[in-house]
């Protein structure tokens, strides 16, 4: 984003707060990209004559005589094939020592796509992992974040998740990112030798907060690109989603709009679904996926950012320390992926979902069972079977480590409802379980 | 026409500065260069005027030049309005170019070049009033009325009517005059303002019949009628859309209009997807061909997602004029609140709880008041039944958008987050739900006319079993298994067959995700003996293994073809177990 030559320099500030500074300027756009001193500013309001700015590092040291130069258009990148296995901070600048990007300039935050010239996503995604695949089934143009509380290890399992997807493109957009964890992701990528499917778009916890406001749009512009113009099956993968609402926040907060529910402005639902709206399936074959986090505060989910988040997402993965087997698994009953009816027994076997179903149930039946236990109650002989099959199903099904294809995962969960259960208690579909279960009466 | 200077930007809040006198609600366009962005005036103070855009509002500046439309927000109304897919301002998305939305651009709703084969219902000389059925056209397999303008006012003389023959909307049809031997030209269709509602008919009785859904715990036990309405609030991820969608193929109306409200563009694709293909079950034509939707999916602009729930309500008060059933489906009207709420707080009012606007409960009365059964001047009966979904912050129902709808709407269909976790579908809390139809005298004496002298009572004694079942619940948890009587172990478990059989239904297995209201009786009174019966067991370990088999059973019936061959054997080898617990 140069400045142009001839653009009018302005050296009067009339008001600074502590992220916004207002001057008079004429002939200014709203969302208007603008230098002060060093400093990228957008116009976030006008009134007659006065803008409004919003300076992403912050106003501390601007002078009422700094300079302010329009640039005449709202925030840009520049895209090519040449994105590809780049690293680049929040305003789209390298930082890998590399070559600025040339390609042709798009404005990012975009518009939306004609609902109409979507196609309903179809395309399963496997990641080995059964917590995902078996019960919460991902498919391409989807949006699903995991929940996670601060101390899971939530960028491992989507790392995990985004190298086996098989993927052309992998767009990781790091918001409040530490410096471990950006470090973790690019060792990753090179020794998958990935990297030249890897565009990163990084804001550390080093950068200023309110920086982060523009890394999904960023993001998600280069995967249009790819997948739009280049027909690519692209992953978006955003975290930590909660540190961009908090930058939102901040925003909102310092020009004085009344905030909602957890001091969130009114409008973050808008706000993140303009996000999450951008993954899509086109009818070409171009999608873009997006997999985010959502990191929680004490596994509060009724809290605003992750409430606005599942009102828009499709699905979540809700990660849980599971401290029967002392591993994190992807808890069934919070997850969901509300796409998996396109592909469970269409791309899969028939029996996928009448035996994802049974086994749920029947472990929320444990749960019921242990909860019985923990008050104190003696367990029927019915309750110690569900827990046997709980700690058993957790081990050899949730827990994410498990790595198998999708049709081993409905043979060793048939197995363990033999094991455990009548087909009574299982409760299938006749036509069903006369075909797979393999137990007694 | 009165024109403008924008002043001011704010997100989606435009200030303008005017030459001449606007009202409120008018339309104004801001022009841009080649773009036309549409907005809607919200409230004008001295000279300037606060206009909510209907647009990305990036690039807008001090000076644009504004133009005011003169009327407020219309939609335009006549043969075609079916198998269309609108955004909130009733532009043909169809009809839109490119991959992505453009800025600016409005396509016309209807069709100006297909010959609709029209029938003259009228004849000249007669009498005309507003909405008066002039002739008809067949607009997929709907006898779509052409009526009289809602806004003509007095009567007027029907100097002519086009002969049976094909005409475009554009051709007149009629020509009509009143007493002062004011003359004008009619055509197949007319303009109408979409937030006043149409109310071109005799009278708005109380709802004397049923909307069936084919939910066994909608039809069964907490009723909608026909001209009613209902709302379903739940937390994220509990089921609310599919319960829609399943409704929106299954329900008995003649017309489905379904409002996707600020919620996911892929829901929407879905129904486009299936809803070509699939057929309804009452008519064995496809659903699309009674279907109109409204997509204001959550990522395009906000102030026209507060339109979108007008114009769909709009769209089904002119099929309701035609003497038609007219479902309205809404998902989510908190999405609309929520528009509201943004749009309220810019203009910086004084925000009531949540920030919500103050009079959000008023906003939302008035919009379900505009459903109902009426009968048109002409005798005829049509309906608006309104549905809509609420999605609760952080899933607690003691929030504005909840606690004023529960106010406006007739049902309530409480999503619990609990059920959906055990995949108990649909979540429908049977405990905490109600249909107050279940109450009124018309519905009463409508249901036991269809379905016997004694269903609602029936009804009633499941559901007070559902309750007992729930206490003999909370009792055993507290007391233990071997704590509580025998009993209680069988009222529970009873209260599990009514849930088992008749409240959940797997929305996604073709069977089952519809049941016919023959289907229903039955259930209702197989269930009913097995509830009515006396059960002896020695000790509550019995008691589980035993209904279990049941349930299982009719579980099994549940997925097979009503009265079906397989559905029969399923159903002798429940009576085998029902005659084994005899015994025992
Ligand atoms: N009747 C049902 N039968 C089977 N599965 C269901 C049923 N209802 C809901 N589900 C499951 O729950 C998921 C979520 O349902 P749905 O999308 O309707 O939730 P919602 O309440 O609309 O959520 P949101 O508020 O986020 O839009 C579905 O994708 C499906 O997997
Ligand atoms: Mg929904």
């Amino acid at each position: 984003m140069q400045s142009r030559a001839f653009q009018k320099i302005h050296t009067k500030v009339d008001k600074i707060t502590k992220a916004t500074i207002t001057l008079k300027a004429t002939d200014v756009g709203n969302e208007e990209m603008a230098w002060v001193d060093e400093r990228l500013a957008q116009v976030v309001k006008i009134n007659g004559n006065e803008v409004t700015l919003q300076i992403f590092v912050g106003t501390e040291g601007i002078s009422t005589d700094a300079q302010v130069v329009f640039l005449g258009k709202p925030p840009t990148l520049k895209v090519s094939d040449d994105l590809a296995g780049r690293f680049f901070n929040a305003y789209g600048r390298p930082i890998d020592g590399g070559p600025e990007v040339e390609g042709e300039e798009r404005e990012i935050g975009g518009p939306s796509v004609n609902p109409v010239r979507r196609k309903q996503p179809n395309q399963l995604i496997a990641t080995g992992i059964a917590g995902i695949d078996l019960n919460n089934t991902l498919v391409t143009g989807q949006k699903i974040p995991f929940f996670a509380d601060s101390d899971q290890p939530y960028n491992e399992v989507m790392a995990k998740v985004a190298l086996k997807a098989k993927a052309d493109k992998i767009i990781l957009g790091g918001m409040g990112l530490s410096n471990d964890d950006y470090l973790y992701f690019k060792a990753l990528f090179e020794n998958a030798g990935a990297l030249d499917k890897i565009i990163s778009f990084i804001n550390t916890t080093e950068n200023p907060p309110v920086e982060r406001l523009l890394v999904p749009d960023l993001a998600l512009t280069a995967a249009e690109y790819f997948a739009v113009d280049k027909n690519e099956k692209v992953l978006v993968l955003l975290t930590d989603m909660t540190l961009y609402a908090d930058a939102l926040a901040i925003v909102s907060n310092k020009m004085d709009q009344i905030p909602s529910k957890d001091s969130m402005p009114g409008s973050l639902y808008s706000d993140l679904a303009k996000v999450y709206e951008k993954a899509v399936q086109f009818p070409a074959g171009g999608s873009i996926t997006i997999i985010a986090v959502t990191t929680l505060s004490g596994g509060d989910i009724t809290h605003a950012i992750p409430d606005n988040t599942g009102y828009i997402t499709e699905g979540q993965l809700f990660l849980r320390t599971d401290t029967d087997i002392g591993k994190v698994i992807i808890d069934p009953f919070r997850s969901l992926s509300r796409l998996k009816q396109q592909v469970i027994g269409k791309k899969t076997r028939e029996d996928h979902g009448p035996v994802m179903n049974a086994a749920v149930r029947l472990y929320a039946d444990a749960a019921e069972a242990k909860t019985k236990r923990d008050n104190g109650f003696d367990l029927s002989e019915y309750d110690v079977r569900t827990i046997n099959f709980a700690r058993q199903y957790s081990e050899s099904l949730l827990a994410i480590d498990v790595d198998l294809d999708i049709d081993a995962m409905l043979d060793v969960t048939w197995r363990l409802l033999e094991s455990h259960f009548s087909l009574d208690e299982v409760g299938i579909k006749k036509a069903v379980s006369d075909k797979y279960w393999q137990g007694g009466e | 026409m009165t024109t403008g200077k924008v002043t001011g930007v704010t997100a989606n809040l435009i200030t303008v500065e005017v030459d001449g006198p606007v009202s409120q609600n008018e339309i104004a366009y801001i022009l841009m260069g080649e773009e036309r962005l549409m907005s809607e005036v919200i409230r004008v103070t001295g000279n300037t005027a606060s206009v909510q855009c209907f647009e990305s509002t990036r690039g807008v500046r001090s000076g644009l030049p504004v133009e005011f439309a003169g009327g407020m927000l219309e939609v335009e109304l006549g043969p075609g309005l079916l198998s269309k897919n609108y955004d909130g301002l009733q532009n043909d998305l169809d009809k839109k170019e490119g991959l992505f939305l453009k800025r600016g651009e409005y396509t016309s709703p209807l069709d100006e070049e297909i010959q609709y084969e029209f029938t003259p219902l009228a004849a000249s000389g007669d009498t005309v009033i507003a909405g008066h059925w002039l002739g008809e056209v067949k607009e997929n397999w709907v006898n779509h009325k052409i009526m009289a303008p809602f806004t003509l006012k007095g009567e007027w003389k029907l100097e002519s009517i086009a002969d049976k023959n094909h005409y475009t909307i554009r051709d007149t049809i009629a020509v009509i005059t009143d007493a002062d031997g004011e003359r004008r030209e009619l055509t197949m269709t007319q303009r109408w303002p979409v937030k006043v509602p149409i109310k071109v008919y005799r009278e708005k009785p109380r709802p004397f019949r049923l909307m069936y859904t084919g939910y066994r715990i909608m039809d069964t036990f907490n009723p909608l009628a026909e001209g009613g309405t209902g709302f379903i609030p739940g937390p994220f991820g509990s089921g609310k859309t599919v319960v829609q969608h399943t409704v929106s193929k299954n329900a008995s109306a003649d017309i489905i209009i379904i409002a996707a409200c600020g919620e996911r563009a892929n829901e929407v694709v879905e129904i486009f997807a299936e809803f070509p293909e699939l057929e309804d079950p009452r008519t064995g034509r496809k659903l699309f061909e009674r279907t109109t939707i409204i997509c204001n999916t959550s990522n395009m602009p906000v102030a026209a997602r507060e339109a979108s729930v007008y114009t769909a309500m709009t769209i089904g008060e002119y099929y309701r004029q035609m003497g038609l059933s007219v479902l309205l489906l809404a998902d989510s009207t908190s999405r609309w609140a929520q528009a509201l709420r943004e749009m309220s707080n810019r203009l910086e009012e004084l925000p009531g709880p949540d920030a919500f606007p103050m009079d959000l409960s008023a906003i939302i009365a008035n919009f379900y008041s505009r459903a109902g059964v009426v009968y048109l001047n002409n005798g005829e009966t049509g309906a608006v039944t309104f549905l809509g979904t609420v999605s609760p912050a952080g899933g607690n129902l003691k929030e504005p958008v909840t606690e004023s709808t529960k106010k406006a709407a007739q049902c309530f269909y409480a999503l619990s987050q609990k059920r959906a976790d055990s995949k108990r579908y649909p979540a429908i809390d049977p405990q905490e739900s109600y249909s107050k139809y279940l109450e009124s005298p018309e519905i009463r004496s409508f249901l036991t006319e269809r379905s016997g002298e004694n269903w609602v009572a029936d009804v009633l004694s499941l559901k007070n079993r559902m309750l007992r079942g729930k206490e003999a619940q909370d009792q055993i948890s507290i007391l233990g298994d071997d704590g509580v009587p025998v009993d209680y172990h069988v009222d529970f478990w009873k209260s599990e067959v009514i849930d088992a059989a008749l409240i959940q239904q797997d929305a996604f297995d073709p069977i089952d995700r519809f049941a016919s209201v023959d289907r229903q009786e039955y259930g209702l009174k197989v269930v009913k003996e097995i509830c009515d019966r006396d059960f002896s067991f020695g000790s509550f370990e019995e008691v589980a293994p035993y209904f279990k088999k049941l349930i299982n059973s009719l579980k099994q019936m549940n997925f097979c073809e009503f009265d079906s061959g397989q559905f029969k054997e399923f159903e002798s080898e429940l009576q085998t177990t029902l005659n084994e617990g005899e015994v025992a």
